[in-house]
């Protein structure tokens, strides 16, 4: 009993871990119609500019995640104006094979600057938490937290401003967008921005559990695209739910199978919720 | 040297068989396949171990392809409904459960030690060069015996009907083609073909592991397909024989540049190869040979 109760508390957490990426990618899917297998290289960009500012620069989490922020959101924008932009009018698939291709590079010029060996943020050590049974760690919990506010950020950002309101009417229908003034290309970079920034932060979060490497984000993209499937690919509250889901369904499955399958499963999750709901938990594009 | 091109000419060969089946089901049925790698290793198993229980290499190979149809049926069965980037997504998952097997599932696949000593068929008789010979002049026969029959296919009725299914899904379905069951026909026949190609290379290498099926392949055979010319089984052909000797050629300008470490010359490889194929989707779309589209047929006029 108190396994299975441990396994839902960790998979909460995984899965607001899980959860900010997925919002990223989900956001990026909701304005710009592809998805993009660029968000591995950009959680694993973002967790390198964190552990440059943490490491190198001694500046504490909370600051470190914003240089992944500020670091991830410039380098998606770049990527995109640069590789990306003009392979849009020839379908979603071209660009997202094309997106496959900018993950390969982004992630090689991480491994060319800093090797393939794993490092570690610079973190006190701190003994578990204990609840009864349950154990946490304080490093768990930062994060949660952290992950929680930076959620708490974007439903604020995508509710009440002017470019929040935007993005979701492009996300909506970019055609009526366009008749009432919105320019889809400015929203096209503020949302790429955010994206990505979004996706360096988790990669950021994902990291402070473990330690990275340049294949830090690859590992975890499947899990990603399997919260934002589970959600309703474009849905940002769907992508929410979707990685709370599969966390808790990945640390449940812990118990059964060895950990080593935890990748698959979100692939099985992805197939049993598309095999039932085809548009996923919440729906399609609702941003 | 010589034998590097040997070496080189027969993994030519073998990616020139994924660029077939890749082509089939991406360029013909319009279906995308980031499992590729997936099938690949599921080829290779499957003749590895039928091999290795006493089979003859071709049964092994038989057993390849039709492993790899079955599994390619399974997989289309599981992904039919859906939109091309579900099944993007769907498919790089599968290959990546497939990889997970292999390195889990100690039993049957020795995990990530691999299964080495893979019979090389007449290498005792041969020697090793003229094995080498041999073997490159067999792939070499295998890719061209594909390479034809799917000439056939691409400009047979079958082959028109994939590609009206590719343009539009409904219209052909009002025009009564069974979509559903050439779409599974497709997807299976694509697998077998890059189960094939897994099969010859688990008897070139004469070792296979989980680190032979890294999801790099798969990106290296949208390249050449990409380059060589979308739709057409000559340009997959093509752009497989350029993707191959591209890799090699960055192997060597690596090795002029001073002062970098091992890790960083692969890095540069890689990006160079990521760096090619957004090159080729920016400025050749259509690939080096591009799709040849029939001109409809002019009904006769009444005289």
């Amino acid at each position: 009993m108190s396994q299975l109760l441990q396994a839902l508390v960790n998979g909460v957490m995984t899965g607001t871990l899980i959860a900010v990426p997925a919002i990223g990618f989900s956001a990026i899917f909701a304005v710009l119609r592809y998805p993009n297998f660029a968000i591995a290289a950009y959680a694993t960009i973002g967790a390198f500019a964190a552990w440059w500012a943490n490491v190198a620069m001694g500046l504490p989490v909370p600051a470190a995640l914003l240089v992944a922020f500020a670091v991830t959101g410039v380098v998606g924008v770049v990527a995109e104006e640069t590789s990306l932009k003009r392979l849009r009018n020839n379908g979603a698939l071209i660009v997202a094979i094309a997106s496959i291709a900018l993950n390969l590079v982004l992630e090689n010029i991480v491994r060319f600057i800093f090797g393939n060996e794993m490092r570690g943020y610079d973190l006190p050590i701190a003994r578990d938490m204990r609840f009864g049974d349950l154990r946490i760690g304080p490093q768990q919990l930062q994060s949660l937290l952290l992950a929680v506010a930076i959620m708490a950020a974007m439903f604020l950002f995508l509710r009440y401003t002017r470019f929040g309101k935007a993005m979701r009417a492009v996300a909506d229908n970019p055609d009526l967008a366009r008749l009432k003034g919105i320019d889809p290309a400015k929203i096209a970079i503020v949302t790429l921005f955010l994206g990505a920034g979004l996706t360096g932060v988790g990669g950021v979060l994902i990291g402070l559990d473990t330690s990275i490497d340049p294949l830090t984000g690859y590992r975890v993209l499947l899990s990603v695209f399997a919260a934002a499937v589970l959600g309703g690919l474009g849905s940002i509250p769907g992508a929410v739910a979707g990685a709370l889901m599969l966390g808790i369904a990945e640390e449940l499955a812990l118990l059964v199978v060895p950990a080593t399958y935890r990748t698959g499963v979100g692939f099985v999750a992805i197939l049993l919720m598309l095999t039932f709901r085809p548009r996923g938990l919440l729906g399609e594009r609702a941003a | 040297m010589l034998s590097y091109l040997i070496f080189t000419l027969t993994l030519c060969a073998i990616y020139g068989l994924l660029a077939l089946s890749l082509n089939l089901i991406w360029g013909s049925a319009g279906l995308v396949n980031l499992g590729l790698a997936g099938f690949f290793a599921v080829g290779a198993y499957a003749s590895a171990l039928a091999t290795g229980a006493g089979a003859p290499v071709l049964i092994g190979w038989g057993a390849a392809l039709v492993v790899g149809a079955a599994v390619g049926l399974v997989v289309t069965f599981a992904t039919l409904r859906l939109r091309d980037d579900y099944l993007a997504i769907v498919t790089l998952g599968f290959a990546e459960v497939i990889r997970l097997v292999a390195l889990n599932e100690r039993w049957l696949t020795n995990g990530s030690d691999g299964i080495s000593g893979i019979k090389a068929p007449l290498k005792a008789e041969l020697g090793t060069q003229n094995f080498a010979y041999f073997y490159l002049g067999l792939a070499t026969l295998v890719l061209v015996i594909v390479w034809a029959l799917l000439r056939r296919l691409d400009a047979s009725p079958y082959g028109r009907a994939l590609k009206a299914i590719r343009e539009d899904q409904q219209l052909a379905s009002f025009a009564g083609k069974p979509v559903l069951r050439f779409k599974l026909q497709a997807f299976a026949l694509s697998a077998a073909i890059a189960a094939l190609a897994g099969a010859l290379y688990a008897h070139f290498q004469s070792y296979v592991s989980p680190d032979h099926f890294q999801p790099l392949i798969t990106i290296y055979i949208f390249l050449a397909v990409t380059a060589g010319g979308v739709g057409r089984p000559s340009g997959a052909v093509l752009g497989a024989y350029l993707v191959v000797i591209f890799l090699e050629a960055t192997r060597f300008v690596t090795e002029w540049v001073p002062g970098l470490q091992p890790v960083q010359l692969a890095a540069t490889r890689e990006m160079l190869i990521g760096i090619a194929l957004i090159l080729v989707l920016h400025l050749k779309p259509q690939g080096i040979l591009p799709e040849r589209i029939p001109k409809a047929p002019v009904p006769p006029t009444a005289a």
